[in-house]
């Protein structure tokens, strides 16, 4: 199971929930999976960047996901 | 996975392609610009700090001779939805009342009429006659003032995200991380440093003030010429404002001399094609150095305090940063980063970081090289020299002592790839200015810096001319010599002589999509698209060259720039060259081009590590920098003079911001330094040489290496300033700049002590 952290901004979205466990083979059921659980939360994750594996993504879409990957997801940056 | 390697190419010097033309003057900058019939708008800007419009009369500039529209915020739709990009995100709305003001003047300079007349003297002049009737309100201008219970509202729909129900506040996010039991481990330290910072307001000081030109034709397409990080955006944004499709509008962009972050946003564009669809002629808009100051982005000002608990070895325990950082009148200051950045060096355990994003009565704050991180490194790295002195332990060691490594949990969330702040503190270590004691009397500060680095959207096309000459067109403004690292790539890659390749930034509808010219992103994603166009390239060359011996294209080796049959592929031809292939095109299957689109991931984190010595005058108050080192791991340096540029530069505009830069404001929130006379930003006389060393962590997910390089080189130079001119002082000055008149005052007062 991929273990999907939540910084504290998303916290209100989770209910104060910090992590879960998700069965996903790609980035994008990570976030259905999610959104299964706490229905909606999918609009705000789309609009967050994420780290699967220590590997920053601003857009992730179909980024494979391992049995044992740490998502996590984190504020967009995009610098000057 | 990349790995440091021997290149032809890269790695080499060579002259810029844009260099001639920007030393000769030939090169066209945004005001260049000029047209048949075209006309010069101008912008009338609030001379209060916050009042409510309560009417705007143009009727008599109107009247006047030689003047053809006036505009303002009725002119423009009500209610643009959407969203924009950059560090505290952002929303169309907001972007389109900064541009101009609808109900409410925000800061003095906020736009709220502009006009189009012949001569931009008659615009000028006819701005006068504009007739605005203010409410004058009391404005904000302290972060620390907007945050109190009762505070002054800037804007009295404003609520804290996630807390609507607590009523309006100037506070519009509060951002917090937080890891392990940091009262646990102050509990375990045997030294705690506690330290209260505040950075001042600054503006990124780019050369060229923003500028363009836009015309409409017949069927009321737009395109604007204008000086820009990114012509996509202000094409998006543009667009947003206006209600228009981004079909409609074609932007082109100028040569840019400098931007800095504060060109990745708009302010004239919407105005100028507003006034061109109202006259019917071009309308060139072109700000003054004042206006810069008044009305664009400055970077935040903020008020930070540490916490940093020890044992007696240098391990850190625990640590704790609250920040609170000034967003302008609209919200979004980069406090999201400067949390994310504010322990990135270190591998903690404890933590907790909490930030705020406050709105004041001044401009709407923009991105500025590395949004958000010198502000809160330079609190930590201070902390980080207190905790030093207090256990008595070299600056260097402490950061060995507590330094992020590649498997390290960022203290921002992931695991850290490999990185290389390990290396830059090892190399400072050793580094001769560093070994070599100080001269009696001077201070030595050190301190590290950090930035994400991004990737994001990026194209790039490379053709194939008859002759073997190789174009690549992309849609990356260049502002720190990227066509040169993008020849570079290209070369590497095709294993051509660089001389060969010419690299040009297309407009809107001549190239594909790429995001902005800033992150740090563009050698490393828009060369990552370069690099793929090429092997689109090397792949239909090995298969003309196939075709030209009658094999398949898979028994074909691309080698040093030539088709070269495999090795046991058993056929007695001479290898094609590029120039070869090129050459015989039109009969082999007509031209050859590659491409390429890509949304690049991975950019791999940037980190440095500076250090400076210094001398303080103590009957004046003067700092002056008699030496600074960067290093920095730039991944790999493609170009690295331009890699050294960028170190150079960035510590210089770093050494700027410490030591002089920063918006005097008066009571009635009017800025009143608004000029390179009296905002002094730094200049060759008063800097010593930055020596640079560069170190080559070459990052996995690109296949030369590749790191941004060009954000991380300002955030340093805050904290080692602040460093060096303690060491010197024998105390401590919290707040930057570290002006004559605060070292002064802080002498005597040490003094009086």
């Amino acid at each position: 199971m991929a273990r999907v952290v939540f910084p504290d901004h998303l916290l209100q979205h989770t209910g104060g929930t910090r992590e879960i466990e998700v069965q996903a083979s790609n980035y994008r059921a990570v976030v259905r999976a999610v959104d299964r659980e706490w229905p909606g939360i999918e609009e705000v994750l789309i609009k967050s960047a994420v780290a699967i594996d220590g590997q920053i993504y601003q857009d992730a879409w179909l980024e494979p996901v391992r049995e044992d990957s740490e998502i996590f997801f984190m504020q967009r940056i995009e610098g000057g | 996975m990349a790995e440091a390697r021997d290149y032809r190419a890269i790695g080499t010097r060579p002259v810029r392609p844009d260099g001639v033309d920007k030393v000769t003057g030939r090169a066209n900058f945004g005001a260049d610009m000029n047209l048949p019939n075209m006309i010069h708008g101008k912008v009338l800007r609030s001379p209060h700090a916050h009042a409510r419009i309560k009417s705007i009369d143009g009727s008599r500039a109107l009247e006047m001779p030689g003047v053809y529209a006036v505009i303002s915020g009725a002119d423009f739709p009500s209610g643009a939805e959407g969203e924009i990009s950059g560090e505290g995100g952002g929303t169309v709305s907001d972007l389109a009342m900064n541009i101009m003001a609808r109900d409410k003047a925000l800061y003095h300079g906020h736009a709220v009429a502009a006009v189009a007349a012949k001569t931009a003297f008659l615009a000028e002049t006819a701005l006068e006659l504009i007739d605005v009737e203010y409410e004058v309100l009391p404005p904000v201008l302290d972060v620390d003032v907007a945050m109190e219970p009762g505070a002054t509202l800037v804007d009295e729909n404003q609520h804290t995200r996630g807390n609507e129900s607590a009523g309006p506040s100037n506070i519009a996010a509060i951002t917090k991380f937080e890891r392990g039991d940091p009262e646990a481990g102050f509990a375990e330290a045997d030294v705690v440093v506690e330290g209260d910072y505040r950075v001042p307001t600054a503006h990124q000081g780019y050369i060229e003030p923003h500028a363009c030109t836009a015309t409409l034709d017949e069927q009321g397409r737009a395109t604007v010429w204008c000086c820009t990080q990114g012509h996509f955006d202000v094409r998006s944004m543009t667009a947003g404002v206006l209600g228009k499709s981004v079909g409609e509008i074609k932007v082109i962009p100028s040569e840019i001399g400098g931007g800095f972050g504060g060109k990745t946003v708009i302010y004239l564009e919407p105005l100028a094609v507003k006034l061109s669809e109202l006259t019917g002629r071009p309308v060139k808009m072109v700000m003054s150095r004042e206006e810069v100051f008044r009305a664009t982005g400055p970077t935040s000002a903020s008020h930070c305090k540490i916490k940093v608990g020890a044992k007696r070895d240098g391990t850190i325990t625990a640590a704790t940063a609250w920040m609170a950082y000034e967003a302008g009148a609209y919200p979004g200051a980069p406090v999201g980063p400067g949390c994310m950045s504010v322990f990135a060096p270190y591998d903690l355990e404890n933590f907790r970081i909490e930030g705020f994003d406050v709105l004041v009565n001044k401009p709407k704050a923009a991105a500025y090289r590395a949004p958000g991180a010198p502000q809160s490194m330079h609190a930590m790295e201070s902390a980080m020299d207190e905790l030093a002195r207090r256990i008595g332990m070299d600056p260097i060691d402490l950061r060995l002592k507590n330094c992020a490594d590649e498997g390290t949990q960022a203290p921002y969330g992931p695991v850290y790839p490999p990185i290389g702040i390990r290396k830059c503190l090892e190399a400072a270590k050793v580094h001769p200015n560093y070994t070599t004691p100080k001269a009696e009397g001077t201070g030595r500060g050190i301190a590290a810096g950090f930035w994400f680095n991004i990737g994001m959207q990026s194209s790039a096309e490379v053709r194939l001319s008859e002759d073997g000459t190789v174009t690549v067109m992309e849609g990356s403004p260049d502002i720190g010599g990227s066509r040169a690292s993008m020849c570079l790539m290209a070369a590497e890659t095709l294993g051509v002589p660089y001389d060969v390749v010419r690299a040009h930034i297309g407009d809107t509808e001549s190239t594909g999509f790429c995001n902005v010219t800033g992150g740090s992103r563009t050698t490393f994603a828009t060369g990552l698209a370069v690099v793929q166009a090429c092997e689109d390239i090397i792949a239909e060359c090995k298969k003309r060259a196939a075709a030209t011996w009658d094999i398949d294209a898979d028994q074909v080796d691309w080698t040093e720039g030539e088709a070269i049959p495999k090795p046991g592929v058993n056929i007695d031809v001479q290898p094609l060259s590029l120039a070869d292939i090129a050459g015989s095109m039109g009969r082999t299957g007509g031209p050859i081009l590659g491409r390429a689109s890509l949304n690049a991931q991975g950019a791999g984190a940037g980190f440095s590590v500076n250090f400076a010595d210094v001398n303080v005058d103590q009957e004046t108050g003067k700092v002056d920098i008699l030496s600074f080192t960067a290093i920095q791991d730039a991944g790999t340096a493609i170009h690295p003079s331009y890699v050294e540029g960028q170190m150079q530069g960035g510590a210089v505009q770093g050494l700027g911001w410490a030591l002089n830069e920063e918006y005097i404001y008066d009571d009635n929130g009017v800025m009143e330094n608004a000029g390179f006379l009296d905002y002094r930003v730094p200049v060759a006389s008063d800097m010593p040489m930055i020596d640079t060393q560069i170190i080559e962590v070459p990052n996995p997910s690109h296949p030369y290496g590749v790191r941004g390089v060009g954000e991380t080189p300002i955030v340093a130079p805050l904290a080692v300033t602040s460093n060096a001119v303690s060491d010197a002082l024998g105390f401590r000055i919290s707040d930057l700049p570290l002006s004559p008149p605060r070292v002064l005052a802080a002498i005597d007062a040490h003094e009086e002590d």
